[in-house]
């Protein structure tokens, strides 16, 4: 019997995703990677306990859709126009997707007890966000190794991920019909340069 | 296994004097149940007792010749109910002596006849224990108020039962093991109108051929019999020739799976009924796991002191305790609030009036194999489903939805959002064409209600479709809100070949929306937005979905 070296694409996401664990078995909160759609990996990489910024609902579908396809649940609140057909164009399973259409006054609440259980929750934000409430939904967050993605305003995001230069094909002057859409992505945060990817979403 | 069957003739007419009786005796009127009486229906006589019939009252007479011939007659209504309602003592009365009973009809009940060894007397073995059997059960009979019962013993059912209609009062004919056929080949063919409209239909037209007995009838040959005398005809055929044997099933008494609460005093508020049904739904759960069951579909009645309210709930795997503990929150909160969210504040509410029972019926159950988790499964989901439910007793329980995708041609036709914990039911299978749908990638953003919007071409004429499908302009700028944005692109128009069986006439009818012209377009402004808009006839443009 031989024993043959681990082929291991990337040391440093192993190493990474090792310290996670052993953070988390010492009961600290941790930094764990979600998985994000390939399309996006190169752009943006979601962390428990992050806050993330979308400008668009396909683009918070698709942030969503990465952690559902890997099989965790995942849940809209305050979507009370969810594109169910292009949620499962976009990969997302809908058998484990819970939907909140219109939280009301406790849309604070309803977000924390939905991070409570999924992994990936998308918001849409009633209004203004004070700071302590976030800070409050931010320390929520860490406990439970969750990501909350924020479609409108949000004090501090980890990375607000907007689409530019959107262009559509297929589409003239009365003819042809909508077919793909090609857009330039731009991730701002971080302390770092902002990232672009052009995509087609 | 021999069949034992007990028969209580003209039982509408003893009913009927029964319930006269009970109704009499608060008067201080006594009534003989010996009296002549019959049961009328339509004004004509359905049922005659014996003492009626001694004074030549018949069957199928009007009320008129019942009374010329027999003065004293007393007259009843034919009501189904009651016979029912006063043979249920007869039914406990048989059942306190043998376990097993089954009521055919009012008046008619079977039972698993008693074995060998029950009261054996002499030589005549089964016969006798037989005999001795229908005494015993005639005596409770007696002292239960019901005076004439017959008994008839069989191989099968429905010799059995012709064999009851045969004996004399108090008394048990038993047919002898295999000479059913024997027997019933000896009756005329005229015994046949008890077993209904269908059965004295084949007496009367047996008759009008000639045929006395049951005997004749079995001489024919089976294709004869086959062609000419239908389903029925053919079933008395085999019996007669001893071919069909009917068994009484051996029907074991129903597993009592309902469970019910009553609440002394009643209780006025959702949430101490909520924490009192908590040990029923345990029990109600643990009843149906003890048969290895669960259930799938549960129906929870409440009774209030000034009604019921009943609803059924679906699970979409299946009900635990603490689900039907949920629903019965629900449901006894939808009874209280009007608007659509209720808040956290809303559960201490009291409700309209005091609940005094909440009882729990399963709808469906299903075997519990087909739901048990699997060995690495259940786990991650049971934290969901209790989350969940709390999200649930914030918002209220139909404000936490599932989508589901169904088939149909408009965006917000094609899916659904179901409450969370609710099976999804009449949905459009979604693998049909569905002709006429819009192809591409979905739209992201899906409007419950549209948006009202503008459209217009370059010089601000608003853009209209023609009656033959050609737009009137080319779209240059389009309004949603109140913001103006111009038109990059758009595709269309595709008619909306829905609704128009709706236009001719009926534009004033309130269906105004889904009637006469549309067209479907997608629009992409300057900005990079696309929409999915719609145009209906009277020149309004409306936003049905966004690729956002």
């Amino acid at each position: 019997m031989s024993v043959r070296p681990l082929e291991i694409d990337d040391p440093r996401s192993v190493v990474d995703q090792l310290r996670g664990r052993i953070a988390a078995l010492e009961g600290g909160p941790t930094r764990l990677g979600v998985p994000v759609l390939p399309l996006l990996a190169g752009l943006v990489q979601l962390r428990t306990g992050g806050v993330y910024g979308v400008d668009s609902a396909t683009l918070g579908l698709a942030l969503a859709a990465g952690a559902s396809q890997a099989g965790e649940w995942v849940g809209f609140a305050g979507w009370d126009d969810f594109g169910a057909e292009a949620a499962q164009q976009q990969g997302i399973v809908l058998g484990r997707t819970v939907l909140v259409p219109t939280p009301g006054e406790h849309w604070l609440e309803v977000t924390a007890a939905l991070v409570d259980v999924l992994k990936v929750v998308v918001l849409r934000p009633p209004g203004g966000v004070d700071a302590r409430s976030a800070s409050l939904l931010e320390a929520r967050l860490r406990a439970r190794s969750a990501v909350l993605v924020v479609q409108g305003e949000w004090p501090r995001c980890e990375a607000r991920i907007s689409a530019e230069q959107v262009s559509w094909e297929g589409i003239g002057q009365g003819r042809g019909r909508l077919r793909e859409r090609r857009t330039t992505l731009v991730a701002r945060g971080g302390g770092r340069m902002p990232m672009r990817a052009e995509v087609v979403l | 296994m021999r069949t034992m069957v007990l028969w209580c003739p003209d039982w509408s007419v003893t009913a009927g004097l029964l319930e006269l009786a009970d109704s009499g005796a608060e008067q201080g009127v006594a009534l003989d149940a010996a009296a002549p009486a019959v049961v009328l229906a339509n004004n004509k006589v359905v049922v005659c007792n014996a003492a009626a019939r001694a004074e030549g009252v018949r069957r199928g007479h009007r009320r008129r010749d019942a009374q010329a011939r027999c003065p004293e007659v007393v007259l009843l209504d034919a009501n189904p109910d009651r016979d029912a309602r006063w043979f249920e003592p007869v039914l406990t009365a048989v059942e306190t002596v043998r376990p097993g009973v089954a009521p055919l009809r009012p008046g008619l009940l079977a039972v698993p006849a008693p074995g060998r060894y029950f009261a054996r007397r002499g030589a005549g073995g089964a016969i006798d224990g037989e005999e001795a059997a229908a005494a015993v059960l005639a005596e409770h009979l007696v002292q239960a108020g019901v005076w004439d019962s017959r008994f008839g013993a069989a191989d099968d059912l429905y010799t059995a039962e012709r064999a009851a209609r045969e004996a004399p009062p108090q008394a048990c004919l038993s047919i002898a093991p295999g000479s059913s056929a024997e027997f019933l080949r000896g009756l005329p063919v005229t015994v046949l109108a008890d077993d209904g409209p269908e059965g004295a239909e084949l007496a009367d037209l047996l008759r009008r051929l000639g045929l006395v007995l049951l005997a004749d009838f079995a001489r024919l040959t089976a294709s004869e019999v086959a062609n000419r005398f239908g389903g029925y005809g053919a079933d008395v055929w085999r019996r007669v020739q001893g071919r069909e044997v009917t068994r009484l099933a051996s029907r074991t008494p129903p597993p009592e799976l309902a469970c019910e609460i009553a609440f002394e005093p009643p209780l006025d508020s959702a949430e101490a009924v909520t924490f009192s049904v908590r040990t029923t739904a345990e029990r109600f759960v643990a009843g149906l796991a003890d048969r290895q069951l669960v259930a799938t579909s549960v129906r929870i009645e409440a009774e209030f002191e000034d009604g019921v309210s009943a609803r059924t709930w679906l699970h979409p795997r299946c009900f635990s305790s603490r689900d039907l503990v949920d629903r019965v929150h629900w449901q006894l909160q939808a009874g209280m609030a009007s608007s659509g969210l209720r808040s956290r504040k809303g559960t201490g509410e009291t409700i309209t009036s005091a609940v005094t029972l909440v009882r729990f019926l399963p709808d469906v159950v299903e075997p519990a194999g087909d739901h048990a988790d699997g060995l690495w499964g259940g786990g991650a989901e049971e934290q969901v489903v209790r989350g969940v439910a709390r999200v649930q007793a914030m918002v209220g329980y139909d404000a936490v939805r599932v989508p589901v995708l169904q088939g149909g041609r408009g965006a917000a036709d094609r899916q659904a959002l179901v409450p969370w914990g609710e099976r999804p039911v009449g949905l459009r299978p979604v693998e049909r064409p569905w002709p006429g749908r819009i192809p591409g990638p979905a739209p992201s953003r899906v409007f419950a209600a549209p948006l009202e919007a503008e459209v217009v071409d370059e010089v601000g004429v608003a853009v209209a479709v023609t009656a033959r499908g050609l737009v009137t302009g080319e779209p240059w700028r389009l309004r949603i809100g109140r913001r103006w944005c111009p038109v990059a692109s758009w595709a269309g128009p595709w008619p909306v070949d829905e609704g128009w069986w709706l236009a001719p006439g009926s534009a004033g009818s309130g269906s105004g929306a889904e009637a006469g012209r549309a067209a479907r377009f997608q629009l992409v402004g300057v900005d990079g937005r696309a929409w999915l808009m719609c145009w209906r006839s009277p020149g309004s443009w409306e936003v049905e979905a966004a690729y956002d």
